[in-house]
């Protein structure tokens, strides 16, 4: 193993995800709610879901969330490094394996973890295990 | 304007800056953490280390409240079993995460940044996620 200590941002990450952490804990005791990013998006993809207004203000805060950013300073680097079939194979994967698996990195990842779920746990070891053997058999075995 | 949607707004955006600032919303990021056998970035193994450090005393505190302090139901998941969808599901979304570095948090924080790849990703992660739909409701009839 070799860590690219160049590209190693430990106080921003550190910062960044304290702040994701504090609102996942302000949204489940001031609203009760789980901060699943995939789990929020799938109810408002159901017709008749329960507390959809409310899911989707939370959203709507995510979505603008770069754009306010944006009146301040300037935007992070985002950079894309899959091409167009990629990405779609790759959306169309995250979006039925989050569904299947009631989470993704926020529910499961963060908030299941912080919640000692058993389930979660799981989850998060399972989606880091797979999304490590993915990248190292795209970069490694296949050259991708 | 009502109180419990506004909640919900100020903690989406603050969620948001939370991911942009820890560098989750950089794809290219997210594959260098993901690339053990590479140039490893372990950037965002701090990243859930902050979230949860944070999270983990005020969740366990949620969980043991039967109402939220707005007064809604407390709807935090009680299952603890496990089962093949949990697994099988989360291997998939390992896959996808993979693939292009994205989660469906990121996807959407980066959705309005003028990236057609970001416009991409997201048409296909809810077209997965209405495949589901369409798949459970026919298994429940």
């Amino acid at each position: 193993m070799n860590i690219d200590w160049a590209a190693f941002t430990p106080w921003s990450a550190l910062a960044g995800g304290a702040l994701i952490g504090l609102a996942a804990s302000v949204f489940a005791l001031v609203n009760g709610r789980v901060a699943g990013i995939s789990g929020l998006l799938g109810s408002l993809l159901q017709r008749g879901a329960e507390g959809r207004g409310e899911k989707g203000a939370f959203l709507l805060g995510l979505l603008l969330a770069p754009l306010l950013w944006g009146v301040f300073t300037a935007l992070p680097e985002i950079r894309f490094e899959t091409g167009s079939l990629g990405l779609i194979v790759a959306g169309l994967l995250v979006g039925i394996g989050t569904r299947y698996g009631s989470g993704c990195t926020s529910g499961h990842g963060v908030c299941g973890i912080s919640r000692l779920s058993p389930r979660s746990l799981v989850a998060t070891l399972g989606f880091m295990a797979s999304g490590f053997v993915t990248v190292f058999v795209l970069r490694h075995l296949l050259g991708a | 304007m009502n109180m419990v949607r506004l909640s919900a707004f100020a903690c989406g955006l603050l969620f948001g800056f939370g991911l942009l600032l820890a560098g989750m919303a950089d794809p290219a990021k997210v594959l260098a953490f993901l690339d053990l056998a590479g140039n490893w970035d372990p950037s965002l193994a701090l990243v859930m280390t902050g979230a949860i450090g944070v999270a983990a005393l005020p969740l366990s505190l949620a969980q043991r409240r039967a109402k939220a302090l707005l007064g809604g139901a407390m709807q935090l998941p009680r299952r603890r079993d496990l089962d093949v969808r949990l697994i099988g599901g989360s291997l998939l979304f390992g896959v996808g995460w993979g693939i292009a570095g994205i989660c469906p948090g990121p996807a959407v924080a980066i959705l309005l940044t003028g990236h057609w790849q970001a416009l991409l990703f997201v048409a296909a992660m809810l077209a997965g996620m209405l495949i589901f739909t369409a798949l459970e409701g026919r298994r429940g009839r």
